[in-house]
């Protein structure tokens, strides 16, 4: 079976300095890929190549057999290849519903005007949104603070809006930038849970950028290892756990972080 | 009723009953004439404010408001006068001639964000005041004077308005036109803010990148809005030139950009009928400071800052609370 989404020699450079040095992997559907390195490894940038948030200098994302890299962020979208954003990033004058039902207008049927006047398929529209956004809050465990302002949430429900923002636009592939960052183990497990379920019971493909290095060991089915901008290695949790150069890389002030 | 509430019905009937029958009665027992071109020009200023309010809907902040006007007042004048086209059939064409001067314009600039924009957008009040003096067809700095006032429209002989010149009280019909097409932009305005493009609108106010990753088109929508509030600057621009009855190069001056963007400050970012209460405190107040001579400007500016300190979310937060339903 030919891969979802592919990596292909992707390289971008900030003037003289090399973010991504040509980058090529693999994903395959309905897996959970995580990618991890270092700070300052070019991680977040290559997520933002994905999602189409910046340009690439040189190589290639295809997904589905087609270019999505150095397209607009909203055209991705649309194909299926989301992002979500770190906790900060969210609509904080909106409450978490109505975050849940604007970020489903990909589904409309009907058009602006069709909305301006109230057409009926523009009530339709609104009706399914919103029973679609209590389905998915309620399946995120979130149906308790649906009606509270986002401003309002803590750290750990930001981060499960923002998974919910993602989610109601009805994407196959989800870009998870930092999902456990700052959170405990026991919040940690609860949200590797949630991505979990995300990619079982709704078939999206997961791909993550983490530094909580128990965590993505548990949840990953592949890892891909980046460092000074290069790819180091690919593969299983257990292969990278006991690969050589992922380990030099690692060495000294992140070490005990690997768990070893 | 259309998804309305009662005390909201109840309030838009008390509203319409003030503006068509309230205030001539008022204005017919007190004698005060004058208070007919007074609450003329507040309703169209309140049309163009309610252009800039709906920029600062997506984020933007608009000073740049009075370019519009200006355009849609010389677009209205020269077809009404060179082209002898009906006054009724320029107010449209005025609209959608600034709508596409937006549309140009916005291509490049609404790429800018925050102060930038604002900037560039305060410049474009003198930009066109200045085109409109180098330009021959605008007549310079003479302008254009004596323009006709708005001709009578029948359809098969069935008059559906009336000829202005042919009326003895010009005064209350231009005002009950201002009003009307005051009326039907805030409905317009009210419509686009609670149905999806709005929702799409806020998305982006608050967060520009996220709404993107939801798969929100930015820049075309950014493009529909300001189009948008152009065309109520061009509308508001045209009808006063039409009640004026004369356009100038200063007709609309920066001054008048930056009040179109204090009255949506005043009245309430957070509220659709903010901009309309706006203008109005804003016109009324000016001039109930006229006593005071030298130190109008004084106090009128200390009055501005005190409400923008104290109610930073406008005057309908008194009555609405903070960030309250619209």
């Amino acid at each position: 079976m030919s891969p979802l989404l592919q990596v292909k020699n992707v390289t971008k450079k900030y003037g003289g300095l090399t973010a991504n040095n040509d980058i090529s992997f693999d994903v395959a559907e309905n897996e959970i890929l995580s990618v991890i390195g270092p700070n300052g490894a070019g991680k977040s940038t290559l997520f933002k190549m994905i999602a189409s948030f910046t340009p690439t200098t040189s190589g290639e994302v295809i997904y589905q057999g087609e270019r999505i890299s150095n397209l607009k962020p909203h055209i991705v979208a649309r194909k299926g290849v989301v992002r979500t954003f770190q906790e900060t990033t969210i609509f904080k004058s909106m409450t978490v519903r109505e975050s849940v039902v604007v970020a489903q207008h990909l589904r409309a049927k009907a058009s602006l005007a069709g909305y301006f006047w109230g057409s009926k398929t523009a009530k339709d529209d609104v009706t399914a949104f919103e029973k679609y956004a209590d389905e998915l809050l309620e399946f995120l465990g979130m149906s308790e603070i649906s009606n509270e302002q986002a401003s309002n949430l803590p750290q750990g429900s930001l981060r499960a809006l923002g998974i919910a923002i993602g989610l109601a636009t009805d994407p196959k592939v989800l870009l998870l930038d930092e999902p456990f960052a700052g959170m405990n183990h026991d919040e940690t497990m609860n949200m590797v849970n949630l991505v979990r379920s995300v990619r079982d019971e709704r078939g999206v493909t997961v791909m993550l950028v983490e530094h909580d290095m128990p965590a993505v060991m548990n949840i990953s089915d592949r890892i891909v290892v980046l460092n000074f901008g290069e790819k180091i290695a690919e593969g299983t949790p257990s292969e990278i756990q006991n690969n050589e150069k992922v380990i030099e890389a690692y060495l000294g002030s992140v070490d005990d972080e690997i768990g070893m | 009723m259309f998804g309305f509430t009662t005390k909201q019905l109840v309030g838009v009937a008390i509203f319409l009953f003030m503006i068509f029958i309230g205030v001539p009665l008022i204005i017919g027992a007190t004698g005060r004439w004058d208070f007919y071109f007074t609450l003329t020009s507040v309703a169209l200023l309140a049309i163009a404010s309610a252009g800039v309010w709906l920029t600062f809907y997506i984020g933007r902040i608009n000073i740049g408001q009075g370019a519009f006007a200006l355009i849609g007042a010389y677009v209205s004048a020269i077809l009404v006068v060179k082209a002898g086209w009906s006054f009724w059939l320029s107010l449209p064409a005025a609209g959608l001639f600034a709508a596409l001067v937006a549309i140009l314009l916005g291509l490049p600039i609404l790429r800018l964000r925050g102060v930038y924009f604002a900037m560039i957008t305060l410049v474009l009040t003198q930009v066109v005041t200045l085109t409109a003096l180098a330009l021959p067809i605008t007549n310079g700095a003479r302008g254009i004077s004596n323009i006709p006032l708005p001709s009578g429209i029948s359809v098969f002989g069935i008059p559906i308005l009336p000829d202005f010149a042919a009326m003895e009280n010009t005064k209350l019909a231009f005002y009950y036109t201002a009003c009307i097409i005051m009326i039907l932009t805030y409905a317009a305005l009210y419509r686009l803010v609670n149905s999806r493009l709005g929702h799409l609108c806020r998305s982006m106010q608050q967060n520009e990148e996220l709404a993107s990753s939801i798969g929100v088109n930015i820049s075309y929508i950014r493009i529909v809005i300001f189009a948008i509030s152009s065309f109520f600057g061009g509308l508001g621009g045209a009808m006063f030139g039409s009640i004026a009855q004369s356009v100038y190069p200063s007709s609309f001056q920066v001054a008048d950009s930056v009040n179109f963007m204090l009255n949506c400050f005043l009245g309430g970012l957070g509220y659709v009928f903010g901009p309309m209460l706006g203008t109005l405190v804003l016109y009324f107040g000016w001039d109930l400071l006229f006593e005071f001579g030298k130190y109008q400007m004084l106090i009128y500016s200390t009055i501005l800052i005190i409400i923008i300190r104290f109610l930073p979310n406008g005057l309908l937060s008194l009555r609405f609370g903070k960030g309250g339903d619209k």
